[in-house]
């Protein structure tokens, strides 16, 4: 039944010669997924896609902690745009659901108001002597991933199956408010039936629970987590979740927004300390992996040059489980070998 | 008379956002911070439907409108395609605008001004590691403070570009580009935002 209606909502997906947007969030606490997407796309998919170096923030997270005014946000946009426009490219692909959610937004405003798409033109040329087009499609890259799934399997080492039992990995996915919440014929499978992460796990051989809280908030709330007397709001928000998903006994939890990612997992390091309790049987939390992670694991690419390291949450004992081999000694050495000092354990958390 | 009302539905984004509400609370059934707050979107949508401009000014001066955290869950679901998040950006502009937000909340725009906003004029990110300094951020825990200690070490083992030249992640964004997004912000009106907040402590 629900198949039905996740094969009856779908968008459309440009094929090649994309303009990569990066985020904030994402290459401050995981930019080896920013370089795993791109070498996917570049060496698995043999895709064209422009990584410009005059690029910056798309100010979304000022926008929605009300520090930025959308006449500046749309002219800042605008500039990121006319980026594009000057490289020649029209398939725009932001890295962050948050700045997804911004794109789609402002464009749908230039559309729907004519007037106001001349005054930002206006206002960036005033600003800046930039002109702009807008794009022909906004992707976020979990969308292409989900596009050449079936490709990138047969270019799998791996699948999302434990080698001890043959079972499928049973996999949570959280496609993080901004995606679909926002425009939903935007999102694939809408926001009622995710299917972008959903269509990934299942193709590359998982299991998705579907769970009471799946669509529910990770918790960032824009201000509350950047006020430090708010995050008490982020953090009952994911715990909601990880109350939810707890009986399901999930294997791992795969996101597709950076900020979730993150808050998914240092939440999770949060509540064993206060609280000294996990969601997972053993002590050891459930592991939190971007979708960029996620693929580059099963395509057998060095788990520490993707970044697994920098969360809280280890994932040694999936990675057992998928069959990964890694090599313990290099986890927290620098880029060149350099033997470095190892991170504090928590003191409850077991890593 | 309506004089703050109007103002609201100046706002690009006011006439989108406010059609007309029945009153059902499904938006307030999925709300993630009417969960944890005193906070009810429903009653939002209400007041300012009714355009009783003491119930707004009042709404404006009040704690509600900042608790919402913007997840958007209500756009999806209000079956008459209302969007109360979207209401409460033009309300919050609207208070900060007259000067009517609370001292709570004047503070804490001034320390989200000095955060976020400054990250984006000094550096052209709204995040950055720089920024998140470990002990303002207990909760990133060990990992976070070994990660931020060892960066310049680390970082290019997972492709960054870490305050390097040319394209890559945390790359460091050129002087040409941050007066282009300077000079935005003086043409849009985010200056003028960002020096009332960085004013009002
Ligand atoms: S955007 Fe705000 S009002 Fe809407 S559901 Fe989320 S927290 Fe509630
Ligand atoms: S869901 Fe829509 S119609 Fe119902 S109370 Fe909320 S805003 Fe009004």
């Amino acid at each position: 039944m629900n198949k039905r209606y996740w094969n009856e909502y779908q968008k459309a997906i440009a094929d090649d010669h994309y303009f990569y947007e990066r985020s904030c969030i994402r290459q401050t606490f995981f930019p080896g997924s920013e370089t795993t997407f791109l070498k996917i796309m570049k060496e698995e998919l043999q895709k064209d896609i422009r990584d410009e170096a005059n690029q910056h923030t798309c100010t979304g997270i000022g926008y929605h902690s009300d520090i930025v005014p959308i006449e500046t946000t749309l002219t800042i946009v605008a500039r990121l745009y006319s980026l594009m426009t000057e490289a020649g490219y029209t398939h725009y692909v932001p890295s962050c659901v948050t700045s997804f959610g911004i794109f789609t937004e402002m464009t749908e405003m230039w559309l729907n108001n004519p007037d106001l798409l001349e005054q930002t033109r206006e206002n960036l040329r005033k600003a800046t002597g930039r002109e702009f087009e807008l794009p022909q499609n906004i992707a976020h890259p979990s969308d292409i991933i989900y596009k050449f799934r079936e490709e990138l399997k047969t270019k799998m080492k791996h699948q999302l199956v434990n080698r001890f039992t043959g079972k499928p990995l049973r996999v949570v996915e959280h496609i993080g408010c901004h995606y679909a919440k926002i425009f939903p014929e935007k999102g694939i499978g809408k926001a009622e039936f995710p299917h972008v992460l959903a269509g990934m796990i299942e193709s590359w051989g998982g299991e998705v629970i579907d769970y009471p809280e799946r669509r529910h908030c990770c918790g960032f709330g824009f201000r509350h987590y950047l006020l430090q007397e708010n995050r008490g709001y982020s953090i009952a928000n994911s715990k909601k979740k990880f109350e939810s998903m707890e009986p399901y006994e999930p294997d791992f939890i795969v996101t597709n927004c950076p900020g979730c990612s993150m808050f998914m997992d240092k939440w999770q390091y949060v509540i064993a300390e206060m609280d000294n309790k996990t969601y997972d049987k053993e002590g050891y939390g459930i592991p939190v992996l971007t979708y960029e992670e996620m693929a580059g694991l099963l395509l057998g690419y060095d788990p520490w040059q993707l970044g697994l390291q920098l969360h809280q949450v280890q994932s040694e004992i999936l990675m057992n489980k998928i069959g990964i081999k890694f090599n313990p000694d290099e986890k927290f050495r620098g880029a060149n070998g350099k033997i470095l000092p190892t991170p504090d354990k928590p003191h409850f958390l077991k890593q | 008379m309506g004089n703050i009302f109007n103002l609201l539905t100046q706002d690009i984004r006011f006439s989108e956002a406010l059609k007309a509400c029945m009153n059902c609370g499904i938006c307030t059934a999925i709300c993630p911070a009417a969960e944890f707050y005193d906070y009810d979107p429903r009653k939002i949508c209400d007041i300012v439907q009714r355009k009783n401009e003491e119930e707004i000014e009042a709404l404006l001066r009040s704690d509600m409108i900042w608790a919402c955290g913007q997840c958007l869950s209500c756009k999806t679901r209000c079956p008459r395609g209302n969007v109360p998040a979207e209401i409460i950006l033009v309300l919050r502009k609207t208070a900060q605008e007259l000067g009517y937000y609370n001292d709570v909340a004047k503070k804490q725009q001034h320390r989200l001004a000095e955060t976020v906003g400054k990250n984006i004029l000094e550096i052209g990110y709204c995040v950055h590691p720089d920024r998140v300094v470990p002990a303002l951020h207990p909760e990133q825990g060990p990992i976070w403070e070994w990660y931020v200690k060892n960066i310049e070490e680390v970082a290019p083992k997972f492709g960054a570009n870490y305050h390097g030249v040319g394209p890559g992640a945390l790359r460091t964004i050129r002087e040409e580009t941050l007066n282009e997004i300077r000079k935005i912000y003086e043409i849009t009106g985010g200056n003028q935002l960002m020096d009332k907040l960085l004013n009002n402590e």
